[in-house]
């Protein structure tokens, strides 16, 4: 669209946000975010889980404050949810109590509209979005892919100037998001819709490049903006395309190397005892290195190419392959993954011995697993309680994260026969066949 | 409003012959219309000074004594609702609302209707002298206090737990605090509301018989209603119009099922939150008819349309003047003000109530009500047990059997709901006529009408196990005390134990009227707790009363703490698969 690029419509200005722990210190999840979105741009936000993106769509929507830093809406400081922006979530947040006409019309609510109007405005835009036929139906009699398009016509009733998109696509299954964002993008580019600027907020990369202008990278732990990739090819794009892929990859590689940073700066604190670990099963795992080892990866695949093979999103498949990574049975590296050699030798051992290899690696790698083992074996009775391990990593990690984290070693834990874990009781143990 | 809605988009227009259907439909809204109106019209009737209503023991009476009994459990609905909305709100939108309203509405849960019933009467009484508005509104107010606290729990556990999401999208949409209400917080209430109503119901219909005939020391309260049709025949030792009553009753509690909460579960069907389509949708004959009925969807359609308009009306609160908001007050001044506030209010009662207490009460009578309160803790745990032993093997029996618990279901709760205390004359009869020992044969009365709740709570779990679990149980050959162990008992527990706790709430509730019971002269008192609370009523000894039901209050916050609540936890614990 033409734009005038110099009139933002929404601008943010070292945006800084930070949670209460329960110790009360601040917990981080945004610092330094500057970003102006212009009048006929989608701008993307593509992170991982934990990287605050969701907190920044709902910043911008006026939603949640900012901890400090600026947000100005069309020259006007934003101080809660405004006229002009609209929000379509991820999990639809429709009312099932309400049919999908009344669905629609409760977005007008706010405006005090007569009742004919506030009827036709919602007609036209069910009419828009494609729900004719469907408007007396409840949500729950309708498929995903149908509830989003209410998700959509809600937004658009109150003709948005500003469109703020969660993950919009990312509970739809893969041909139902496709027809969706083609949908959408066919409005978009023939412009019958009022909105002049689109946030979208995502961990696709595909959809990004599919959908943006530019995209915006964020990093974890706290999120920041870690790079900036405007996406100039002309719609409608093709996946197909060369230039179309030489971006996706791009995008591996940045997000492979934000990984790996992470992933070192986090074991360099604390003697990497508060690493932050998210939970991925160990069949998983074990699934991957041996998809990984053989043909025709060999041991080495991009991660592009990989996670389309295998159907994984990038969430998914970032999980995973930073597991290994941690556990050293695979390496991360501009947007490639490589198995180690202790990652081959697992690929080829039984069950037996790749319990012994996972148990080595699990010690070396892992701290809070051999802190674990350690405090074990230093109590009476080699027994300790959850909560000490829990109350240490909640010093430094958000309660999320360090539930997860302990969940992620016990598992880890288990599997390797490290210790034993009693949840009724709260309790870890060593067995002595394992001390 | 739902019916209204689908006239509207035009889509689902029938035609609007008059049917069958209308008529019936109209007939039934003129007549409870009418119904209602004259009930209310008679309870506001001036009464002559100093004289009760004579009650007749003709059961050509009945009907309209029935209809009394049901208007006070209307309004007493009325009220709790009105309570639940105007009491919960606060609670889960401000921290400091909370921590005062939710321990207090804890508390009030524990505390035995029945026993506070003499001082609301005379409260009441002296409220409104001279008409019979005084005792009608201690009734409706004893109704009220037994349904009130769980309904308005229900509402504030709905409130907290509003889905992030849709909280978010009507922020975003901006709207008022009365549209949020309407429009979010009530819909998404609806389902537990209404199983919570319901539930009080059934509670209800006990405390409302009890009501409607007591006697405070010197002061006397007939109210006309099947309540006192039973104290009058229980005094003319009228085993016949005791069976009388028992038949009103049985088919009031029949028609309010069909007539009110059939449609309403049928109607809040719609609110449940989860997106998947339900296995059984409820159907109710009542709601068929008035949604097929075209005449009174036209009729209705203005009230629709009047009430989707007042929903949707903003009524937003002025906001707060730019300058105000700025300088907002810090939260730890107002913190300190506010618990200062709730100490010195603390203190203040406190003091009160040692003023109150110090004159009239000594240490001896609280050990002897205490000593009395463990007599009757002892019964309610024997009972339990007792009822556990006989209805959970039965239940699984009968849940297991879904044709079975289709036909016992509906009769179990129809007996939860029953007010047992219209069977209490036909016990004491036979204790009478058989001389039988009454410190043990009276106490079965206090669990005869609570123990249904273990009943058909096992049954619904024992018709929502698995039947992948029972079918591995099968092809594993888990068989006898195994299979009972293993695989159903764990299956019903959480189930069995939301019934244990209405069960044995509702006995210590019971003891007040069980304990203590008349046949025409002959007086019959199994001591415990309740005899001696329903002793000290009869003689007026308010001070003794009120250490009766602060003693009966500990003991049952205390059971809840330390016995059902720690299995409630266990039980949601265990269940869990993920």
């Amino acid at each position: 669209m033409a734009a005038k690029a110099d009139s933002p419509i929404i601008e943010m200005c070292k945006v800084y946000k930070a949670f209460a722990r329960p110790s009360g210190q601040p917990l981080p999840v945004l610092t330094d975010i500057s970003l102006s979105l212009r009048e006929g741009e989608i701008l993307g936000l593509l992170g991982r889980s934990g990287s605050g993106k969701s907190t920044l769509l709902r910043i911008a929507g006026g939603l949640i404050k900012p901890t400090s830093g600026e947000v100005v809406y069309r020259g006007k400081p934003l101080s809660g949810p405004t006229k002009g922006i609209a929000v379509v979530f991820q999990s639809f947040a429709l009312f099932p109590w309400l049919t999908v006409l009344e669905n629609v019309e409760a977005g007008l609510d706010a405006l005090g509209l007569a009742h004919d109007e506030a009827r036709r405005r919602a007609m036209s835009a069910i009419d828009l979005i494609g729900l004719d036929g469907f408007q007396s139906a409840y949500p729950r009699e309708l498929s995903g892919g149908m509830r989003q398009r209410v998700g959509f016509a809600r937004a658009i009733v109150i003709q948005p100037v500003l469109l703020l998109m969660d993950e919009p696509f990312s509970a739809l299954d893969v041909l139902t998001a496709e027809t969706l964002r083609t949908d959408f993008l066919d409005l978009w580019i023939e412009r019958q819709l009022p909105t002049k600027s689109v946030l979208l907020v995502t961990h696709n990369i595909e959809e990004a490049v599919m959908m943006c202008d530019r995209i915006l990278v964020l990093s974890s732990n706290p999120g920041r903006i870690a790079a900036e990739i405007p996406v100039s090819l002309p719609h409608p794009r093709n996946r197909l395309d060369a230039e179309f892929h030489s971006i996706v990859d791009e995008f591996y590689s940045i997000l492979t190397s934000r990984a790996t940073e992470s992933i070192g700066a986090q074991s360099q604190i604390h003697g990497g005892l508060v690493q932050p670990l998210r939970p991925v099963s160990i069949n998983r795992l074990g699934g991957f290195i041996e998809a990984l080892a053989s043909s025709p990866y060999q041991g080495h695949a991009e991660l592009a190419r990989i996670a389309r093979a295998l159907a994984l999103d990038i969430r998914d498949l970032f999980l995973i392959a930073e597991a290994l990574h941690i556990l050293e049975f695979a390496e991360l590296k501009d947007g490639a993954i490589k198995l180690t050699a202790a990652g081959r030798v697992f690929a080829q051992s039984g069950t037996e011995e790749r319990k012994r290899l996972f148990s080595e690696h699990l010690l070396r790698f892992v701290p809070l697993a051999a802190h674990i083992r350690h405090v074990l074996s230093e109590r009476e009775g080699r027994l300790a309680p959850r909560i000490r391990f829990e109350s240490e990593l909640e010093d430094h990690l958000n309660p999320d994260d360090a539930e997860n984290t302990l969940r992620t070693v016990i598992g880890w834990g288990r599997y390797a026969e490290l210790f034993v874990y009693d949840d009724k009781t709260q309790m870890f143990s060593v067995n002595s066949s394992a001390g | 409003m739902e019916q209204h809605a689908e006239v509207l988009i035009g889509g689902e227009w029938r035609q609007s012959h008059p049917s069958w259907r209308d008529a019936i439909a109209t007939l039934l809204v003129l007549a409870i219309v009418i119904l209602l109106g004259s009930g209310a019209h008679q309870m506001l009737a001036p009464l002559v000074a100093n004289r009760q209503p004579r009650i007749s023991l003709s059961p050509s009476a009945l009907p309209v004594y029935a209809l009394r009994t049901t208007m006070r459990m209307l309004a007493a609905l009325v009220a709790s609702l009105i309570f639940t909305f105007t009491y919960a709100t606060p609670a889960a939108k401000s921290r400091r609302a909370e921590m005062v309203l939710i321990p207090l509405l804890d508390v009030l849960q524990s505390v035995p209707v029945l026993g506070y019933l003499s001082f609301t009467v005379v409260f009441f009484v002296s409220l409104f002298p001279g008409t019979p508005l005084g005792p009608e509104l201690a009734a409706v107010f004893a109704i009220f206090t037994a349904q009130a606290w769980n309904m308005a729990f229900s509402f504030y556990q709905s409130l907290i737990t509003i889905p992030t999401d849709l909280n978010e999208a009507s922020r975003s949409f901006r709207f008022s605090g009365w549209q949020r209400f309407w429009r979010l917080e009530v819909p998404f209430a609806m389902p537990g509301l209404i199983w919570n109503m319901m539930m009080s119901m059934s509670g209800g219909w006990f405390f409302v018989v009890a009501s409607e005939a007591i006697s405070v020391g010197n002061i006397q309260i007939t109210l006309p209603g099947i309540g006192s049709y039973v104290a009058l025949a229980i005094q003319q030792r009228n085993l016949a119009g005791v069976g009388w009553a028992i038949v009103a009753m049985t088919i009031v509690i029949l028609i309010y099922d069909q007539l009110l909460f059939r449609p309403l579960v049928a109607w809040a069907d719609k609110f449940r939150f989860e997106q998947t389509a339900p296995q059984v949708v409820p159907r109710s004959w009542v709601l068929d008819l008035f949604r097929g009925a075209g005449s009174l969807r036209l009729l209705g359609e203005p009230l629709g349309r009047a009430m989707q308009g007042a929903a949707r009306a903003r009524l937003a609160l002025p906001r707060r003047p730019g300058w105000l908001r700025r300088f907002p007050a810090p939260r730890r001044a107002e913190d300190v003000v506010w618990f200062g506030f709730l100490l010195a209010s603390l203190a203040y009662v406190g003091w009160k109530l040692v003023q109150f207490a110090k004159p009239e009460l000594s240490w001896g009578d609280v050990s002897i009500a205490a000593s009395n309160g463990v007599l009757t803790l002892l019964r309610v745990v024997i009972l339990i047990a007792l009822a556990t032993v006989i209805w959970v093997p039965i239940g699984v029996g009968v849940g297991l059997r879904p044709k079975l618990a289709e036909k016992v279901q509906p009769i179990a709760q129809f007996l939860a709901a029953f007010p047992a205390n219209l069977l209490f004359p036909v016990a004491v009869f036979l204790i009478v006529k058989f001389a039988l020992a009454p410190k043990i044969w009276l106490s079965p009365l206090m669990i005869l009408g609570t123990q249904w709740y273990i009943l058909f709570n096992v049954i619904a779990g024992a018709s929502a196990f698995p039947s992948d679990f029972r079918e591995a149980a099968v092809s594993f050959r888990i068989r006898g005390w195994r299979w009972w162990r293993q695989v159903m008992l764990p299956g019903v527990f959480p189930y069995y134990v939301t019934g244990a706790i209405t069960a044995s709430g509702g006995a210590w509730n019971a003891s007040i009227v069980s304990e203590a019971v008349s046949w025409g002269p002959t007086k019959l008192s199994g001591s415990g707790l309740g005899a001696y609370i329903a002793r000290m009523t009869e003689a007026g000894d308010y001070p003794r009363i009120a250490l009766g039901v602060a003693v009966m209050s500990v003991f049952v916050i205390a059971m809840n703490r330390l016995l059902w609540r720690p299995l409630y936890a266990f039980a949601e614990r265990r269940t869990r698969l993920d």
